[in-house]
């Protein structure tokens, strides 16, 4: 039984990285390798928070998050896909700002709780039917509706990139945009839309964080979540449904200390906690080493594109 | 000739920005006045540690009324490399007396202290110490003890958890603590103890708080400075034992009682040494009789029978009839760490790193 609630929490703490992995797939599915994560995650949990904590309402706090995220990635969409700068470098200052942005504005709200309607609206709530199947139910269908969102989400994003047509152009600019804009794709909308979208999702994840997860607000409240989503990708080899795995694994891997501590094992506590990033750095080895994954990745990705060059 | 306009629009809200951003900048004053520096490992609203000591300054500006000014920064890195920088940042401003209040800042300090040999420095739970260096901490086992009493009277599983940050004698000795008043009144009681790696982080802490709950604990205590193990103590509808400061009006729902701090005494009498010019180094290490350590008022939500429990153990603290560390003391593996009839030396409660029987869980 006791394992059954450590995979429930499992499945509680990997629920943000779900979202920010989710949202980065359709970035670089569209050819756009986006390492400002961290940063909107950030974003989205500091104008969550604050948003739920002004106005009081969920839906508000959830929408707002979405969309700081959102403003984020369009930084970022300006600069890549108008301005043609290198992804890497704009990523990585996107994750800086993000964290700046995030302390700047959260400056007054730490310590302050998340207010009682939406914690109450959070609150872990037990499916009919699919909540009473043994195990299962419990450790996937006695949530919060803020993690029932992110099932929907994987497979709606599923459908989105492999089972519509704006999915197909969506991945065929990731593969060779140079195609796609003969075939008369509109290759910068796309990708504009697929950014933005992108950073709506890492927006939604970082306010996971700090309207469900915990319930006072916290200085650095991601703290480097988005970096292990964005390896989580290469995990997941760019599948919604992996991605599903492997945050659960990685969130497993974050709250594995706490479960571990009691049995007395003759290993270093700081060994658990470092654990997640442990565990990152060997995906990145392996993956690296199975020359199969080099071809699951868009062809384009990280490259930007000029049209004048075709 | 768009897209230039359009960079150039952009850097010109970006300067803009950053204009507006910066426009709040300090002022400093240059009256005569003593400068007193703080640094604080987490903010100083975090509604424990660094609060209490916040508060303590406060009282201390308060008694000097305008003769002291204090720089405070908030949320340092427990690293050498961004103390000693802090510090160089107050010394410039001014400051001839700084505060480092947590254990992590002490290689930083010690530098610090080594870098600037006309500014006193005062570390907060550490070890070492050096002519313009010293060293200040409570014994927070007295009420560590005390609340023990009131987990081992309130808990019906027998299963209390405690969320601690670091596996270091100031913690591990907090724990032993508060082991020994449960199992003073209470003997079959365990004492399940998660260690964090942080002294402020509410998402670790709750998850952490969460985990032990789970697998059965009904009531909790804790050595962070945040107050997310009572959240989580909150959401299951168990109780709480706090830490640093009372809970009793933000957390009605699940607070009993807490183990408190109170610097304001401190930090007075060592920057009335500063301005008198009588300052020396010392080691200070206060108990209950010198009011830097307390226990909270119990609340409603106390068992009955912990008040009288709690009034005698307190009266004999501090008449000095009862020592926390008294023999015979017993670690996990059963070997005797103190014999009866003898207390443990304060040599042994700083280095501690044994947890005794009635704890589960490892110092390592």
């Amino acid at each position: 039984m006791e394992f059954v609630f450590f995979l429930s929490a499992a499945v509680k703490a990997g629920t943000c990285l779900l979202y920010a992995t989710l949202g980065e797939i359709i970035s670089e599915k569209v050819g756009h390798l986006n390492l400002g994560v961290e940063g909107m995650m950030q974003m989205g949990a500091v104008i969550g928070f604050i948003a739920g904590f002004t106005f009081g309402n969920p839906l508000a706090a959830v929408l707002c998050a979405a969309l700081a995220g959102a403003a984020g990635a369009l930084i970022y969409a300006l600069l890549t896909v108008s301005f043609k700068a290198n992804q890497t470098v704009t990523g990585l200052t996107l994750s800086i700002f993000g964290v700046g942005f995030a302390a700047f504005f959260g400056k007054t709200f730490v310590g302050k709780k998340v207010p009682e309607a939406i914690t109450t609206f959070f609150q872990p709530i037990k499916l009919p039917f699919l909540g009473d199947i043994p195990f299962i139910g419990d450790i996937f269908f006695n949530q919060s509706v803020y993690v029932y969102f992110s099932y929907i989400l994987v497979i709606a994003i599923y459908l989105y990139l492999y089972k519509t047509k704006w999915g197909l152009n969506t991945r065929m600019i990731g593969e060779n945009p140079v195609a796609a804009d003969a075939s008369g794709i509109p290759v910068d909308k796309y990708k504009y839309f697929n950014i933005v979208l992108c950073g709506a999702l890492c927006g939604l994840g970082g306010a996971f964080l700090s309207l469900v997860y915990i319930s006072v607000y916290p200085v650095n409240v991601v703290s480097g979540r988005g970096w292990i989503a964005v390896c989580l990708v290469i995990f997941a080899m760019w599948n919604p449904g992996k991605a599903m795995l492997g945050a659960y694994f990685f969130g497993a891997l974050d709250i594995a200390s706490f479960w571990l501590q009691k049995y007395n094992l003759p290993v270093s506590i700081y060994l658990f906690t470092a654990l997640p990033y442990l565990a990152t750095v060997f995906v990145l080895l392996f993956t690296s080493m199975r020359k199969i994954n080099n071809k699951k990745e868009p062809a384009w990705l990280g490259k930007n594109y000029f049209k004048e060059d075709r | 000739m768009k897209k230039k306009l359009g960079v150039l629009m952009l850097a010109l809200i970006m300067v803009v920005v950053s204009v507006v951003g910066c426009s709040s900048g300090s002022t400093t004053k240059t009256n005569a006045v003593t400068k007193v520096g703080f640094l604080y490992v987490g903010p100083a609203d975090d509604g424990g540690w660094s609060q209490v000591h916040d508060q303590g300054r406060a009282k201390m500006v308060e008694h000097f009324n305008g003769k002291v000014e204090t720089v405070v920064k908030e949320n340092v890195a427990e690293e050498k490399s961004a103390v000693v920088s802090t510090v160089r940042d107050m010394v410039d401003q001014g400051c001839t007396i700084i505060f480092g209040t947590s254990y992590g800042f002490m290689d930083g300090m010690v530098e610090a202290a080594k870098e600037f040999p006309n500014v006193k420095f005062e570390h907060c739970s550490g070890y070492m110490t050096s002519d313009n260096l010293g060293t200040y901490f409570g014994r927070i086992e007295e009420p560590r003890y005390l609340s023990g009493i009131v987990a081992g009277l309130t808990t019906k599983t027998n299963k209390i958890a405690y969320i601690a940050a670091m596996p270091i004698p100031e913690c591990v000795r907090g724990i032993n603590a508060f082991a020994l008043g449960v199992k003073s009144v209470n003997p079959t009681a365990t004492v399940n103890v998660s260690w964090t790696n942080t002294w402020y982080d509410p998402t670790v802490e709750k998850a952490a708080a969460e985990a032990l709950i789970q697998q059965g604990c009904d009531v909790t205590a804790q050595h962070q400075d945040s107050t997310a193990v009572m959240e989580a103590a909150k959401e299951a509808g168990k109780l709480s034992i706090g830490y640093d400061l009372s809970a009793a009006a933000t957390m009605p729902e699940v607070y009993m009682t807490a183990p408190l701090w109170d610097f304001s005494g401190y930090y007075t009498e060592r920057v009335q040494a500063v301005i008198d010019g009588t300052w020396k180094s010392d080691t200070y290490w206060g108990g209950m009789n010198d009011g830097i350590v307390s226990l909270d008022t119990l609340t409603k939500l106390a068992p009955g029978s912990a008040q009288a429990q709690v009034d005698t153990a307190t009266a004999a603290i501090k008449a000095g009839t009862l020592n926390v560390f008294a023999g015979e003391i017993k670690d996990q593996t059963g070997t005797v760490r103190v014999n009866a009839g003898t207390v443990l030396t304060d040599e042994a409660e700083l280095s501690m790193d044994w947890f005794v029987d009635n704890v589960v869980g490892s110092v390592n």
